[in-house]
């Protein structure tokens, strides 16, 4: 601790005296409240702890009071800028113990849902990590693209951001007359903007200068702290859930997986770990133009819904790939209709914990970065 | 230097009229800044898309009016552990650096507050001013943030004021006069003798262009380091530093620092309009030419810097401190040495 790794010798030879700061829970990028104590030499941090705990609802064993249906809703608090994604692993886990036959119209609306909040939240991720840059325009921009999704998925399930749209077996509501095309228009202005955003931000120079070759993640290092999503692609593995352990209908789309290549900067850095981000938008478009060209027109989405859950005794663990890694859900069943035991694995969580490893011997403006690009949702990290 | 104020002419030199011509640039900069903080919500909405303040006045144009009175009517605060003297006395500080540049700033031909003849000298003296005023009041919050921003502001006023500096020499070389006034009243006769293009004189003066020109823009990127506007607003990167020196401030003090650094921005606007965009002079030779002409042209291309900084703002990222430092040490002073030696070759052999 407190090894200076980047600065030369003759600095770290000087005896200067530390300081620390409160990075938080209130502090205008910290994406949440999220406090990391942090300990640097004039601007260089040495060191950096973080401090959870301040958005801790109990989800867990919340979830041991609740019958099976109740619970969906809390999901979508866990990680609340894509409630989509967080709901799918969970009715998966479900079906599975119930041995549900989903509706293959179901099974495309999921995928639809799944990817627009994906790139919701990429959008978001994206966004953000600009805006602590410093740049404030490109976040808005997305934001004005962000709000033509959720007006869809508004119309879908009657929610804005907390959907509970999806149901153990189906969805709560089908598709409305006019989907297809707003779809379609969302896509196209996905595009559109991804590729000024390209232009205005990802190679701006300053941008570049700022982000590439900070907070270096090195494959073996990710991996060992588990990393997952975009994080762990921009170190240049190319892990996708949707790729390598197909569930859902996500074998039927031919769809690539970005990962870092460092063609500026290096592998693993902030820059390569946002750019990601930008190309999964443009993957995600792919998925949604195929699965609408696929989706049957018929089906009753409600057609499996079970009248009352019951799962059998037994524990089932599913995981997909949500926007910001793997996102699992492993119940334990002791035969009644509420769980004996849930647990999570929050994506942001464990994707936080790598935080103090990349972010020592950096400047203090770097280590805002770091954690900008490591893209983390508190509400789940602290469930 | 006589007549360089129509109101000593017209009421002669007594109390009223100086108190006069102390007073008109106030009412201008309070009229300035208002006007500059609507452009800046205002620009800074049409290039997000947005359309900004609405609801106060037509298309919102009372808003900085009612952010004024915001700042006015709230709480103002003075953390218990600070050092009060030095934390009450840092916004006037800081404002009397920015306002006392508007001494010898020629709004015309006809009207400088103090044509004294060191003119440039005196507006970089009084610059550095606020820069003391801003470590005062980090120092002075007893707050970590505030410490750092104001650390971080001492050491970029420091290493941009020197290619500042050489920018504004070389012009000094041009026309042996540190005279605002004279170096104005110098660039009359059309676009053509502005010092952006070499100032007045024949062909010859051809090689020197792309030097100032150059210079113009050193001057420009070191006077947005000077005002701490983005690319360099690493004093109060609000990122990392939520709001800089001034994260402890409230109410009035805020507003002071708010008002300083809009009329800072007006003030590194007037200089660069002065030594290189022919101050008051109409573009056009004789067309529009004159003392209340000079009045509009000089705040015309002001205004437009201002809006170039605004314009930066919204567009680009922030530096971060080494970067930054990297950029004034090692690319604007070295660049700022070659034109300056080019531009004293050119007066040499004029």
């Amino acid at each position: 601790m407190g090894e200076i790794k980047r600065m030369d010798l003759e600095y770290s030879q000087l005896d200067s005296d530390r300081m620390r700061i409160n990075v938080g829970p209130q502090h205008p990028s910290t994406h949440g409240v999220l406090r990391l104590e942090v300990e640097v030499d004039g601007e260089i941090v040495t060191e950096v702890v973080p401090h959870l705990g301040y958005l801790h609802r109990s989800f867990e064993k919340h979830c041991e009071k609740l019958n099976y249906q109740q619970i969906i809703p809390f999901i979508d608090r866990m990680d609340y800028i894509s409630a989509m994604n967080n709901e799918w692993p969970y009715v998966m886990a479900l079906e599975k113990m119930l041995d549900i036959k989903v509706p293959e119209k179901v099974e495309y609306i999921r995928v639809i849902v799944a990817e627009l909040n994906r790139i919701a939240n990429h959008q978001i991720a994206v966004a953000t990590f600009g805006m602590d840059a410093g740049a404030f325009t490109p976040f808005l921009y997305y934001f004005r693209d962000r709000e033509a999704i959720i007006s869809i998925l508004e119309r879908l399930s009657g929610a804005r951001l907390l959907y509970n749209y999806f149901r153990v077996g189906g969805m709560a509501a089908d598709i409305y007359p006019g989907f297809k095309d707003d779809c379609l228009n969302v896509v196209k202005q996905v595009r559109k903007t991804n590729a000024e955003i390209m232009k205005l931000l990802i190679h701006n120079s300053i941008f570049i200068k700022r982000s590439a070759n900070v907070g270096i993640l090195t494959p073996e290092v990710a991996i060992n702290y588990a990393c997952s999503g975009p994080v762990l692609r921009g170190s240049g593995v190319a892990h996708d859930l949707r790729r390598d352990e197909p569930y859902s209908v996500y074998d039927r789309f031919d769809f690539e997986i970005p990962v870092g290549k460092g063609d500026v900067g290096v592998v693993g850095d902030c820059w390569n770990r946002n750019i990601v981000r930008v190309h999964e938008m443009e993957q995600s478009c792919r998925i949604i133009e195929q699965a609408l060209a696929q989706m049957p027109e018929t089906g009753d989405v409600k057609a499996m819904i079970p009248k009352r859950i019951k799962l059998p005794k037994g524990e089932v663990y599913m995981r997909t790939e949500n926007p910001k890694g793997d996102l699992g859900f492993y119940i334990v069943s002791n035969g009644t209709d509420k769980p004996e035991r849930m647990k999570a694995r929050g994506t942001s969580f464990v994707n936080l914990s790598v935080i103090p490893e990349i972010s020592k011997g950096y400047m203090f403006a770097d280590l805002i970065l770091i954690l900008g690009s490591i893209d983390i949702v508190l509400g789940e990290v602290d469930r | 230097m006589e007549s360089t104020n129509f109101l000593w002419d017209l009421f002669g030199r007594n109390v009223w009229t100086v108190l006069a011509v102390i007073s008109l640039p106030l009412l201008f900069v309070l009229v300035y800044a208002l006007i500059a903080i609507l452009a800046e919500l205002k620009i800074s909405a049409w290039i997000q898309e947005r359309l900004g303040p609405m609801r106060t006045g037509p298309w919102g144009i009372l808003q900085p009016v009612a952010e004024v009175i915001k700042l006015l009517q709230k709480e103002d605060i003075t953390p218990d552990q600070s050092s009060k003297l030095l934390y009450n006395l840092a916004p006037f500080i800081i404002f009397t650096g920015a306002y006392a540049a508007f001494a010898v700033i020629p709004f015309s031909s006809a009207f400088v507050p103090a044509g004294i003849d060191v003119g440039l000298f005196y507006v970089f003296a009084i610059g550095s001013i606020s820069a003391m005023g801003i470590v005062m009041g980090g120092w002075a919050s007893n707050n970590k943030y505030s410490l750092m921003g104001a650390m971080r502001s001492i050491s970029q006023l420091i290493s941009y004021e020197i290619p500042a500096a050489m920018a504004i020499l070389s012009v000094v070389v041009l026309t042996s006069s540190m005279n605002m006034q004279e170096i104005s009243s110098m660039q009359s006769g059309g676009f053509w003798n502005w010092f952006i293009f070499g100032g007045p004189g024949g062909w010859s003066k051809l090689w020197v262009i792309p030097f100032t020109i150059g210079l113009t823009i050193i001057y420009f990127i070191a006077s947005l380091a000077e005002t701490n506007r983005v690319p360099f607003d690493i004093p109060e990167g609000e990122s990392e530093l939520v709001a800089g020196f001034h994260t402890e401030y409230s109410g009035m003090k805020f507003a002071m620092f708010f008002f300083a650094e809009y009329a800072n921005m007006f003030v590194v606007s007037a200089i660069l309009t002065t030594i290189f965009l022919g101050g008051w002079n109409s573009p056009f030779g004789d067309f529009l030419q004159g003392p209340w002409w000079g009045v509009f042209w000089f705040i015309l291309k002001s205004f437009f810097i201002v809006l170039l900084q605004i314009w930066i703002r919204w567009t680009l990222p922030r530096f971060r401190v080494d970067q930054l430092m990297h950029v004034g040490w090692k690319v604007l002073l070295p660049l700022s040495f070659v034109c300056f030696v080019a531009i004293s070759l050119f007066a040499m052999l004029n």
